[in-house]
């Protein structure tokens, strides 16, 4: 499912020209979405009402003060005190605001939301979604760049959705909140900002269904988050080159659409499987050592991953930029599955 | 305080029944887990009866509690059927959890019951959510959170004062003073009267008997009624102490560490015994029929185990099932 192309059969004069939307404010459509059709869907989270980052910002406006709750920086309770409103019959849209802030409420997501369905024998479903800006930004240092999904994916209990475009964002979020299950949303902070196409009208992308945002015979690329415009950038370079590559978006790691990556590397021999996070026990770890298991025999040549070094990420832009990993890093994984 | 007109001789007389079910039933847990019947381990709420059954006997039905890791005798007080408690505890399919929740992770949705919990403080946010849920979807029910003295130091726990007094959520802070914190004196690791902690808050705090589950009742039938009058939280301090160790088990590393004379004197005012001959004084049952009721507890927890033992082990696939939710087309 991706974003309507033009066909190009109507003259591009009365063709209707496509809405385009910021990502941010294209989860904030999800969310508006699942607000209209659904009066138990809330907000909350700090400063929602202004929202900084802007996912919920004016819905306060929409649907006022007791759907739209601003809370203290108390991170593991408003987190926890989801668990206890889904339990009774809310559906809780939680800001985190930097995922880093995801550890200060580890327990709550991860002893209790992840874990209360399983181990009541499934007495309770958590429609719960936590969403968060995360990532590197540029100059945000250790404590405000993580991107802690390689560690949720470990949990057991959680759903993870990382979209890498506008239209995807919308999509997701709107699948996320109607999900019966608690629900991590990624917004890769260098991703808030960009624009793609964005219908108005409501729409959901299912969760755990891949998109190939580039389709080659080469090299399978599977890019996560802001990797994904990364790969897209090095794999249009290297046509030139004569080096035709594919790029697979996960779109959500919990769960994992692993069939359309197999059967691309069936397709392609080669994989580079590109997380943002560091390297050790990344998503790109994970995918790489499936593929290893169940399409050995198709591989071409060793997988590559392509991630941060495994350190804090510094704040120096130097040095932020040698640990985290580029469309260099990219570009040098690709050729190696080449050479 | 003298035999409470307001609780009717008939619900007293159901609250020792069901404080002797929590008695009898640790009781028997004990003695399963000395002769290695029990799988994992268990904490055990022998002494700290009134609390529980004192607390829940305010509720209405339709009321939520959260638990800790100590909340065989909350869930009994609720309403919990000891057959399905036993059944989980011997990790059987007929347990509340299929087996996959054990002593600590029992849980009856529809019975109010929406957590018991391995994380010391870890049910108190929740608990706030279900009063929040509750109050946002128009429902005149209130949340009773219950936690021990350690939990007491938890940064959720002033996180969740805080919210729930901004938010004016009908929920009740119910802290268990047992008087130890694992295995360390709760005098030695926490500054101040928990009771008081509150007080910043604007949230009232009353410390009260926890022995005395008359005292217990009364207390958090204020604290209920100020609840669905919509005036807020409030924090209930019960003092009472911990019979048993921190769990089962644990003579084999943890030594003496509570005074025999400590351990004798609040024995001594066993909240079983002390209200048993309250209902006696008072005319309420006659010995005989005490005892009655008391055997029958006795039968009850034998039957539980029985029923659990005659309960299958689940399919170990159960293990890699359930998950998540499937998701509605």
């Amino acid at each position: 499912m991706t974003a309507p192309v033009d066909s190009g059969t109507a003259p591009p004069e009365a063709a209707p020209k496509a809405r385009r939307e910021y990502f941010i404010a294209a989860m904030r459509e999800g969310i508006r979405d699942a607000m209209r059709e659904d009066p138990t869907v809330i907000v909350m989270g700090e400063d929602v009402d202004r929202s900084i980052i802007g996912a919920t910002r004016g819905l306060i406006d929409e649907f006022g003060p007791t759907r739209v709750r601003n809370t203290p920086i108390s991170e593991a309770t408003f987190v926890g005190a989801c668990i206890g409103a889904a339990a009774v019959g809310l559906r809780p849209v939680v800001d985190l605001m930097v995922g880093s802030f995801v550890y200060v409420a580890m327990d709550q997501i991860a002893n209790q939301a992840a874990k209360l369905p399983y181990m009541s024998g499934g007495q309770v479903a958590l429609p719960i979604v936590y969403f968060t800006m995360s990532g590197p930004s540029g100059g945000s240092a250790a404590q405000h760049s993580e991107n802690p999904h390689p560690m949720l994916m470990n949990v057991a209990g959680l759903k993870i959705v990382m979209p890498s475009t506008p239209y995807d964002a919308k999509g997701l979020m709107h699948s996320a909140i109607r999900d019966p299950n608690p629900v991590v949303f990624f917004q890769d902070a260098v991703l808030g900002g960009t624009k793609g196409e964005v219908p108005e009208p409501a729409y959901q992308i299912p969760l755990g269904v891949a998109d190939v945002k580039r389709a080659g015979t080469d090299v399978t690329v599977v890019a996560i988050a802001s990797q994904v415009p990364r790969a897209l950038r090095v794999a249009a370079e290297l046509e030139q080159d004569g080096i035709s590559v594919e790029v697979i978006d996960p779109r959500t790691l919990v769960p994992l659409d692993i069939e359309t990556i197999l059967s691309s590397v069936r397709k392609t021999g080669r994989l580079v499987a590109c997380d943002s996070a560091r390297l050790t026990c990344s998503a790109a770890s994970e995918i790489t050592a499936t593929v290893s298991e169940r399409a050995f025999d198709a591989l071409k040549a060793a997988p590559q991953r392509v991630a941060w070094e495994d350190v804090p990420v510094p704040f120096s832009p130097v040095l932020e930029a040698r640990a985290l990993a580029d469309e260099d890093d990219i570009r040098a994984a690709i050729r190696r599955t080449l050479a | 305080m003298p035999s409470d007109a307001h609780v009717s001789v008939e619900d007293q007389v159901s609250m020792l029944r069901l404080m002797l079910r929590i008695r009898r039933f640790e009781e028997m847990l004990a003695h399963l887990f000395k002769r290695g019947r029990l799988p994992g381990f268990v904490h055990l709420y022998m002494g700290e009866e009134a609390v529980a059954v004192g607390a829940c006997s305010a509720l209405r039905p339709e009321d939520k509690i959260t638990s800790t890791h100590r909340g065989h005798g909350h869930l009994i007080a609720k309403g919990a059927s000891v057959d399905r408690m036993m059944a989980e505890l011997f990790g059987r399919v007929d347990g509340y959890c299929r087996g996959k929740g054990g002593s600590m992770h029992i849980v009856d949705f529809a019975l109010g019951i929406i957590g018991t919990n391995g994380i010391v403080g870890g049910g108190i946010p929740i608990g706030l959510g279900a009063a929040l849920g509750d109050s946002q979807l128009g429902r005149d029910t209130v949340t009773i959170s219950f936690f021990g003295d350690g939990a007491s130091n938890q940064g959720v726990f002033f996180e969740s004062m805080n919210l729930a007094a901004i938010w004016k959520l009908p929920l009740i802070f119910c802290c268990e003073n047992n008087q130890y914190t694992e295995w360390t004196p709760t005098s030695k690791l926490t500054a101040g009267r928990i009771a008081d902690r509150g007080a910043s808050m604007g949230i009232p705090g009353v410390q009260v008997d926890g022995n005395d589950v008359l005292a217990v009742r009364e207390a958090v039938q204020a604290a209920i009624d100020r609840a669905r009058a919509g005036e807020g939280p409030s924090l209930i301090e019960a003092m009472t102490y911990r019979w048993h160790g921190h769990n089962e088990g644990e003579e084999a590393f943890a030594g003496d560490y509570r005074p025999e004379r400590e351990q004798a004197s609040w024995r001594a005012r066993d909240p079983i015994a002390t209200f048993r001959a309250r209902l006696h004084t008072d005319g309420a049952l006659t010995e005989e029929q005490s005892d009655a009721i008391d055997a029958e507890e006795a039968a009850r927890v034998e039957a539980a185990v029985a029923f659990a033992e005659a309960s299958p082990m689940p399919d170990p696939e159960e293990a890699v099932q359930g998950l998540f939710a499937a998701v509605p087309s």
